[in-house]
Parts: structure tokens; sequence; C-alpha cells
């Protein structure tokens, strides 16, 4: 049995193999759960009604895919151009702090409709910053920006840490630390009434449609996609490598940062270093679940959110550990790594 | 060896190998064999099967049909340790070596165990040596691959097939990477084996090598052997006519006047990375002429290609621009001055295999009115553009939206040209355009440099091909050592004053010349 590849990718394989990756994990998941002693597709309706059942528990399933919506994004459009954003979850609580820094310290003054925006904006650009670090490493000094850019996750983390436990604790939490609250016209206005579902959700399913547009419409799509896949015929043709990954590294760290900014205004408020359940980590996984597609991204993060919400729901009810929830969707990564390998060969016998 | 000798002691037998790829019949129940100390010629056009047929061999792919025997065993298939264990060593087209890693390293990999403590690098560095000194392949064993020119890296690709104890040696067109001089040091280097009892198969698709160097020639054509001769009994002319299945007529130079000068250098330098690639080099291009730049690979014609793709920058020196003293141009700058490049490496630099023709045609035009507007890519626009080039260019097997990849080398070629073409540049560079190409893609692709030319297109011609030069060139400059010579007459010169002038004896050779 042999391996080789393919002439053509079938675009219905192509299509279909997320399809198969979930339904291959879902699969695998069940014999875990079969295992823990629970009917397997009770479990699996559970999840099903426990993400979807109600309207509670369907605008926090929204919620939930919000921020993976945009760290998805951004670890999908790094990865086409090649540049290995890992530090997506440090972006994030940098965009984070910058917003709730800007909103308390300088800007608490603006009304909402200008405030909004510039508070957006300072959240991407916080992002964008720390995602400069490890491309001026690698194009410096040729520093691996897995490396780099992962580390700096801890980095990011601690300053926060320091930060809400300094110059911007909040004096009326009681000693808990966490940062001052957000301005109450900086809080993105809901979707639906008396849910935490705000319009972060638009945004995040919008620039889904514009990273689409900008990668296979643009000039900067072309140009990015043509330094991932072959940096040497890239530069050949023109284009200017540097030039590109800074421009890729700043949406990228820009949308990371956005996700964060996204977060504090719409749900929390205010910062504390658990803001994010690694929505910086799981934003890589949802992006390769969608083979790096923006739109695809989408149905990716609702996936990850309607796994993690519906098995919350589930294990309080037939007494299984939540956790089959992270395993199920690392296994659809797994899988989909699989299925994506299976659309460029074949078995041969 | 006589005839009756080698069948009796056939080192190898391939049975009615059959291979299928999707639509294509790639290889149909082929039948050959390959007697110890035997030069064996596979010949055909691309695409006539032979790489399929060797990689079948070598256990790359596994066949539908058919069976192989090394000295009467049969062979496991579609297992290439099981082959490199029955002693087939294999040199490709496309080198599998690793850039990163030195001569020694790269030969050594695959040979020593995984569970061993050390690296035993200095016994194999006796053994590398005293294999390379027994056949006369010269090697530093720790130089870095990846600073090799081609004709050195399959120098060691020989060495490292040798070094596992291949017995069976096979070659994929082992000289289209390399100059006619190093092609006939690569012959001798191979009689050299046969004599000393190795057997070896090399792949070819050019009728003089085949002739100089092998004992037995098998042709296929359309994934079938069509006929076999010994090379004694058959003519050049012969066997065209079996590969092809029809006459194929290169194009001749018709005489032209030189216009004004487009390009010129005067005492350019280029130093990468502490390493001086060209040394005060002095050229001069006019309207409607080509000039020829012969050499041995790694002499500098790479600095020296790049320098006028716009992708290294000279360090010093003068160089002017139609006319006009130019600074230093990128590519971008280059394409809108309208100078058309052909680079040396097509699947590297030439092409982004994954991407679709139509974006490698307006890649890196995409400046050029017409292909975007506010940054938008006007993508039928581009569209019609590849139709255009795939039409005029007669790129087959393409349509706009087919991924550059599945073009064959010939088709991918003539696409390049078609992007630089179709725009009509006043100055074309060709860095060994027709490289790897069989004979049809390489008429045509002569046929339109030619072509450009006598339109008033200035050419540079890097070539390593004598050949090449002497069908297209009005003006030949050699390089050595990053040095150029001072330009000849094409038509006064002879293959003797050329080969001096790539050895680096410029003096010797004029003086050869005035003498004659």
């Amino acid at each position: 049995m042999r391996l080789e590849r393919r002439e053509t990718r079938p675009v219905a394989l192509t299509l279909l193999a997320p399809l198969i990756a979930v339904a291959a994990a879902l699969a695998m998941a069940g014999v875990l759960i079969a295992i823990a002693g629970a009917p397997v597709l009770t479990a699996y309706m559970r999840i099903l009604t426990g993400a979807f059942g109600s309207r509670l528990s369907a605008t926090e399933t929204l919620v939930r895919a919000t921020p993976l919506i945009f760290t998805g994004l951004a670890a999908a459009v790094a990865f086409r151009a090649r540049l290995w954003n890992i530090g997506a979850e440090g972006q994030f609580y940098f965009g984070a702090i910058a917003v709730a820094a800007a909103s308390s310290q300088t800007l608490s003054g603006l009304p909402g409709p200008i405030l909004i925006p510039a508070l957006l904006v300072v959240g991407a650009m916080a992002g964008m910053v720390l995602m400069l670090v490890p491309l001026w490493l690698r194009l410096r000094f040729s520093v691996d920006e897995v490396v780099t850019s992962l580390l700096l996750n801890f980095v990011a983390v601690l300053v926060v840490s320091m930060l809400i436990d300094g110059v911007l604790k909040d004096p009326m939490a009681f000693g808990w630390p966490q940062s001052q609250p957000v301005a109450d016209q900086a809080l993105l206005p809901k979707l639906v009434p008396r849910s935490r579902l705000h319009v972060g959700l638009v945004l995040a399913i919008v620039l889904a449609g514009a990273v689409h547009l900008l990668q296979s419409r643009t000039v900067f799509g072309l140009r990015s996609r043509a330094a991932g896949l072959n940096p040497s015929g890239a530069a050949f043709a023109g284009v200017q490598l540097g030039q590109t990954l800074f421009r890729v590294a700043c949406l990228s760290g820009g949308l990371a940062g956005l996700a964060g900014a996204v977060e504090v205004m719409g749900v929390k408020g205010y910062v504390t270093t658990d803001l994010s359940p690694g929505y910086g980590y799981a934003g890589i996984v949802v992006a390769m679940l969608a083979n790096l597609n923006p739109l695809g991204v989408v149905l990716a993060a609702l996936f990850t959110a309607t796994m993690f919400v519906g098995a919350d729901s589930m294990s309080r009810e037939l007494g299984i550990p939540s956790y089959i929830a992270d395993v199920t969707v690392s296994l659809s990564l797994l899988s989909m790594l699989v299925a994506i390998f299976f659309t460029q060969y074949r078995i041969r016998r | 060896m006589t005839g009756a000798d080698t069948e009796s002691m056939d080192v190898l037998r391939i049975e009615g190998i059959s291979k299928r790829f999707g639509a294509i019949q790639a290889n149909e129940g082929i039948s050959m064999s390959l007697g110890r100390g035997e030069i064996v010629a596979l010949l055909g056009e691309n695409g006539a099967g032979k790489t399929t047929l060797m990689s079948i061999l070598f256990g790359h792919y596994t066949p539908d049909a058919g069976r192989i025997l090394i000295e009467g065993r049969e062979l496991p298939l579609g297992k290439p340790r099981a082959a490199i264990r029955a002693g087939v060593g294999m040199v490709h087209q496309h080198f599998s070596l690793a850039p990163n890693l030195t001569v020694l390293e790269n030969v050594m990999t695959g040979t020593e165990s995984l569970l061993s403590p050390r690296l035993r690098s200095g016994a194999a560095r006796a053994r590398l040596l005293e294999i390379a000194g027994r056949f006369g392949l010269k090697v530093n064993p720790e130089a870095r691959l990846g600073d090799l020119s081609v004709g050195e890296q399959q120098r060691v690709e020989i060495l490292k097939a040798l070094y596992n104890q291949a017995r069976i040696l096979i070659l994929d067109e082992p000289t289209a990477v390399l100059t006619n001089i190093e092609a006939e040091r690569l012959f001798a280097t191979l009689r050299e084996m046969a004599r000393q009892g190795l057997s070896l198969i090399f792949i070819s698709h050019k009728l003089d090598e085949v002739m100089a160097a092998a004992n037995r020639i098998v042709v296929l054509r359309g994934g079938r052997v069509v006929a076999e001769r010994r090379a004694a009994d058959t003519s050049k002319a012969e066997l065209a006519e079996l590969m092809v299945g029809r006459q194929v007529v290169r194009p001749r130079r018709e005489p032209s006047t030189p216009g004004a000068e487009l390009l010129e250098l005067r005492d350019v330098s280029l130093r990468e990375s502490g390493i001086d690639r060209l040394r005060g080099i002095d050229l001069s291009l006019r309207e409607g002429e080509v000039l020829g730049i012969i050499g041995v690979a790694g002499n500098g014609q790479v600095a020296l290609a790049r320098l006028l793709s716009g992708t290294a920058r000279r360090t010093d020196g003068e160089m002017s621009l139609f006319g006009r003293p130019a600074g230093h141009p990128g590519v971008a700058d280059l394409i809108g001055m309208g100078v058309g490049r052909i680079p040396e490496d097509r699947h590297r630099e030439g092409a982004i295999g994954e991407m679709a023709v139509w974006e490698n045609v307006v890649l890196e035009q995409i400046d050029a009115p017409g292909l975007a507007r506010h940054g938008i890519v006007n993508r039928s626009g581009g569209m019609d553009l590849a139709r255009r080039i795939i039409t005029e260019f007669d790129v087959r097997g393409a349509g706009p939206a087919t991924r550059t990849r599945l073009l064959s080398g010939g088709n991918m070629q003539k696409l390049i040209l078609g992007r630089n073409l179709y725009r009509k540049p006043r100055i074309l560079l060709a860095a060994q355009p027709a490289r790897g190409l069989d004979e049809g893609a390489v008429a045509a692709v002569h046929a339109r440099i030619l072509a450009a030319r006598s339109e008033g297109t200035a050419v540079l011609l890097i070539s390593e091909d004598l050949d090449e030069v002497m069908a297209l060139a009005d003006r030949v400059q050699a390089m050595v050592g990053g040095r150029l010579s001072p330009p000849v007459d094409a038509d006064h010169v002879d293959a003797r004053r050329l080969g001096l002038m790539m050895a680096g004896e410029w003096a010797i050779a004029e003086e050869a010349a005035n003498a004659s």
C-alpha cells in the first residue's frame, strides 16, 4: 500500500473533508462516552440541546463562537502566508487590556458612537504591536516566529496580570485582581435583549466576509498567497516579502487584538486573567478545521463553540466530564489534518 | 562485450510493466533488460514514460502490472528500500538532497543506523573520498550542498548512490543541467563505471549523447517500447524519427543589424555573503541581437541573472538601461521599463506551482494597467490574458484556471515565455531557457526567442548548452570565476575556441583565432 500525490484536488472531497473529519471525531469520542458508561446517542442529543435547546443556550453558544471567529481568522490569514502566528492568545489579552486602559484612563469622556469604534481600533492596534515583535525578529535575525509568538503569550498574560494588580486595578473590586471597567457607553449593544449576545458577532461575520474578499480578490491577497506558497517564486515576480509579511502580521495580530477588545466590550466589561479560556489557541484549531478558509472559519467556530457549551450541559445531566468537548474538538482537528492530507494524496495498492 | 554475453548475464530484467495515471497510460507492457557493465540509454520525449518506468524500478510507484528481476530474483515492488538493498541507485532529475547539509552528511543520510550512538563520519569521509577518487569525481565533503552548482550537486547524487553500493545506476536526464564539457566528463565517468562492472541506465532525449555514451538504446514513445537498437547499428536520424514519430527542424538564425545599445554594464561587481560573485564585468547589449553568455555552472551566471532580474543589487560599477544610467532597479522597475525575464529555475522561481495559470501570468505585472484597479485584481481580465497567451504560445494541457504545477516542463516554459513576450519587451533576459525540455519544446522556445530578436528585442541568453548558444547568439562572451571574456563574433568562432574561453584562457583563445 502506498501514497501517491493526486494530480488534481477533487472539489467535492475538499468540501466534504471537514464534515467527514467531524463525523470521524464524533465517532471516536463516542467510544469514550460509551466507556464512561453513558448512552452515546443520548449524550450527543444532550450536547445539541445544551447548545441550542433554548434561547439562552443558543445565544450563549453564539457568544462563545464570537471570539473564536476573530482568533480563527487571525490564524487563517497568517497561516495562508506561512506566517506561523501562535500568539493570538497574547494578542487577545493585549487587545483587551488596551481597551480597558484607554476607556478608563483617557477616552472615557467620548460619546458611545465615537468611543466604540475608537476602542476597537485601539484593541486591534495593541494586538498588531505584539505580533510585530516576532515578525521583526524573524525578518531581522531569522528567528522562528513559532517559538517567539508562542512564548509572548505568557509574557502578555503576565503583563496584564501586573497591570490589573497595579495601575489599572479596580479600587471597587474588593481587592480582586481585575481592571477598571470600561465606560458604560463603550459596551457593545446587545443583539438579543436579556442575553449576553452582542453585536460583536455581526462584526466577526462581516470581517470574515471582508477577509475572504481581501484574500480572493485583491492584489494583497494574491501576493500574500504567493509569498506563502513559494517565497523565491514570489520574490522573482516582484513581491516584496518583508512588506507582505508585515501587512499579514498586522492583519493577523489586529484580528486577535480585536477578539480581546470585543470580548471585554461585549461580555465582561473589565479584564481579568481568565478572560480567555484559550480562545487564542482554539483559534488555531478553528482555522485548521476551516482549511484556512475565512468563511469556513465561521462554521468551524460555531462547531467548536457548540461542543464546548453543549458538553457542559451534557456533563451535568449524564455525569460525564465536560473534557469530552476538548477531546472531541482535538480529535476533529486531527481527523481534519488527515482529511486534508487525503485531498492531496490517494492510497494505491 | 557481445550481445550473447550480455543476455546470458542480465543484471536487470523488466517484464511487462504497465502503469496508468488517471486517463494517461504512462507505461504499457514495457520489457527491457540490462547486462553487467552495460550502458543502456532510455530515449524518448518528455511524457514518453521514461521517468515513470524508472520510478517504478526504484520503488517510487507501484506498477499496475508486470515484474522486475534483479540478478534473477524478483524485486518487491513499490519499496525504495528494497530497491536500494538490491543495489539500485538513482540520480534524480530534480535532486533529492538536503541543501542545508554538507556533502558528507547528504551522502551519509539514510546509511547510518538511527540507534548508532555517534556518526562515524571519519570512516565515511575516507570512503567517500576513496569512491570519488576511483571514479574521478572531484568533491569537497565539507561544502554545504546549497552552495554548490547544479553540476556539482549531481556529482554528489552519483556519489551517494555509489556510496550505497549501487550496482545498477539510473540517471534521469543527467545532462539536462550540465555544460557540454561537464557532460563529456560525466560520460567518461559513466564509461569508467561500466568498465568497473556497474550497469547503467540513463534517461535522455538528446540524440548526440545517446549515440556517444550508450551501448544500447531503448526508444520509448507514448508509454511503449517502439524500438531497441545497438548504438553501433543505428543513426541519429533513425533515432530521431523513432523518438518523435516525425521530423523536427530547429529554427535557424537569420542575419540582422543590431540597433541602439539598450543595456550596458561597466566594471560591475556583485559581492554576496562574503563571496565575489561578479568581478568587474563589462557587457553591452544592443537592439535586435542575441548576446550569449556561456560558461560552466557556478561561475557567476546566477548572480548576473539575478542582477538583471531585479532580485540582487550590484555592489560596484555602472549600469545603464536604454541609454540612461540606472540606479538599482527592482523587479517592478525592470518590468515597467520593458525588460522580460526568464529565470533559470522555472519551478522554483518562474512559477508558483500551486497557483492557477492566470495568477502566474498576472502576478509579476499586477501593476500594469488593466490587471488591477484600486488594489482589486481584475480576475476576468487576467483570465482573458492567460487564455490569449495559452493560444498564442501553444501552451498545451492547460486552461487559465489550471494549477500550474500540472503543466509539463515545456508547457510551463512556454507560459513563462508567453507572459514576457506578449508585452513585447525591449530587453529579454533568458537564463537556460531550454534546460530540460524535449526536442519539440526546445525548437518552439528557440523560435520564439529568434522571433523576438527579429522584432528588435535585445536578448541576453545565459546558457551552458554550447549548441544552444551557437544556434541563437550573434556574439558570445564566456563567464569564468565571476569574470566575463571580451565578446567574440559567433559566426567566426569554433567549438575549440569556445572551449578555451570557457576554461578562462581568453588570451590563448585569441591567439588561436588569429593564428588560424
